[in-house]
């Protein structure tokens, strides 16, 4: 843990480095995260006759701009990885280094944040532009998107970790994320703001992680919360983040115990 | 001619043979694309829970085109895309050589290459929501509708076809942008609402610059007996020129191709 904490710079560096080297493709994977706008047009279409349980055009398109932005923000691909690199057996050769190649990834997708940062700028802009009414005029709230960013990033990165981890036990590893991601794009906030669903849904959907990673910095950013309640959710979202924290862990030293590593 | 149907039947054989080899991948691919139908019909089924028409399109109308949506979007993910990212695989490693060796046509030889046949799942998934969305309608449409939808549902594979050659053509001069390919996929996400949807620019390029429009809104009006006879004609004859085109294209990025190893 120390040594990790000690080598963490130099992995920030080295994984920043990697994001600026691979710029092309890093902006279209960046420009595919296109889903938010897609939904953005369907419900800009249904509310040109008015607004929808308290969603104007304007509130809609600062809903699924803040959307896109939080994806942007806290993206991570661990997972891929992960997968990737256990059934091609590279895995093996990162487990002989002596820090948890957990830490190197999570420093890999830490580092890419500046470089999403360019792509996400331009979206502020016209979030700014086109709905800067519908945003939280509470400076607070805004301090506290710090942490809910990081709990969301987090929260995204812990879940990746776990289930890619679980690759060192079945091959599918990579679908159950993909199931994952299923159900986190409609609890989650990302394809539907959580109000719109009916009640019974919703109810749920707030007591789920799924809407930690998105739904709840996207609440902080249009101010839908009072201060206390606020902080009442980011220490939820942290706690889920402790939670998966400690699957994460679980997962991964069970799934050492068990791996016979493919390959030479 | 006759060759050129042997050696697709080929190439289908061989790529499938790969494919059932995974057995239990079958399962859980299958039930995956399950999944990802009902999350593409949630955001349809909450916007219509709040409004009766949205754009001029009722419900119904909408499942139409969603159902073309889906069906496309298992021949882009199934066949298409997979086949046509192992050419960006195979630049990559120089392995290309080989396939252009062969005597037939390199870029028939590359199309069919890789099938993920779980996403005939797709199909039946499509095939349930046009039932459900004609019986909600409360007729069932004319043979010469059905016909007319086929046509334009060979113009839209064909434009799809396309789009995914020129997007490969690209990876021949800059290898690095073989991401490309899945930016479209995530860009054809649009396809799954009318085109009336869109408004301005957006309109004009979703109709024109990259026809999505044509993919999934055409033949969804085809099938509802509401495209009129020229906008059909426009939409095929577009297609092939759009197809003659990207063959063009294809010919003279692979001309100009310098092989990687040697």
């Amino acid at each position: 843990m120390m040594a990790a904490l000690k080598a963490y710079p130099q992995m920030l560096k080295t994984g920043f480095a990697e994001a600026v080297a691979y710029r092309a493709e890093f902006l279209i994977w960046m420009f595919a995260t296109n889903m938010p706008l897609v939904m953005l047009a369907i419900w800009a279409a249904a509310a040109r006759s008015g607004p929808i349980a308290g969603y104007s055009q304007t509130g809609f398109t600062a809903y699924y701009l803040c959307a896109l932005l939080v994806r942007l923000m806290t993206g991570a691909w661990v997972v891929w990885e992960l997968t990737m690199d256990i059934r091609q057996g590279t895995f093996a050769l990162q487990l002989l280094r002596p820090i948890n190649p957990l830490w190197q990834r999570s420093a890999d997708n830490l580092a890419a944040i500046p470089m999403r940062g360019i792509v996400a700028l331009p979206v502020v802009g016209i979030l700014l532009w086109l709905a800067r009414g519908e945003l939280s005029h509470d400076p607070l709230q805004w301090l506290l998107l710090c942490p809910a960013l990081m709990g969301a990033w987090l929260l995204y990165f812990l879940v990746q970790a776990s289930i890619g981890t679980l690759a060192l036990r079945f091959e599918s590893a990579s679908s159950l994320f993909d199931a994952w991601l299923g159900f986190s794009n409609i609890l989650s906030g990302y394809l539907i703001p959580l109000d719109l669903f009916p009640r019974a849904v919703r109810d749920i959907a707030l007591f789920l992680p799924f809407r930690f990673q998105l739904s709840y910095p996207i609440e902080l950013m249009l101010g839908r919360w009072s201060r206390g309640e606020a902080l009442e959710l980011l220490a939820a979202q942290w706690a889920y983040v402790a939670l998966f924290f400690m699957i994460t862990r679980f997962a991964w030293r069970s799934g050492l115990r068990h791996y016979a590593a493919y390959g030479g | 001619m006759m060759r050129l149907l042997r050696v697709i039947r080929a190439q289908l054989r061989a790529s499938l043979a790969l494919a059932l080899q995974y057995r239990l991948e079958f399962l859980v691919e299958g039930l995956l694309a399950l999944l990802w139908m009902a999350v593409t019909l949630v955001p349809l089924l909450v916007v219509f829970g709040a409004r009766g028409t949205v754009a001029g399109w009722s419900f119904a109308e909408m499942l139409v085109v969603l159902g073309w949506f889906v069906a496309l979007k298992g021949v882009l993910e199934g066949t298409l895309s997979p086949s046509l990212m192992q050419v960006v695989e195979h630049v990559r490693k120089g392995t290309l050589d080989f396939v252009l060796l062969k005597p037939a046509d390199a870029q028939l030889l590359v199309s069919l290459s890789k099938i993920e046949p779980w996403r005939v799942i797709d199909f039946a998934g499509a095939a349930v929501i046009f039932t459900y969305a004609f019986r909600q309608i409360g007729h069932a449409p004319s043979a010469a509708d059905l016909l007319l939808s086929a046509a334009l549902l060979l113009a839209a594979v064909l434009v799809l076809y396309s789009i995914a050659i020129l997007v490969v053509s690209i990876a021949f001069v800059a290898v690095r942008v073989d991401n490309l390919l899945y930016l479209f996929q995530s860009v054809f996400d649009v396809a799954r609402w009318p085109s009336s949807v869109f408004r301005g620019a957006l309109a004009m390029i979703f109709t024109y610059v990259l026809p999505l429009a044509l993919m999934t809104t055409y033949p969804a009006l085809a099938l509802l007996g509401k495209l009129n006879a020229r906008t059909a004609l426009g939409a095929l004859l577009g297609a092939f020129v759009f197809a003659g085109l990207a063959r063009l294209i294809w010919l003279s990025s692979i001309r100009r191709y310098t092989s990687a190893s040697s």
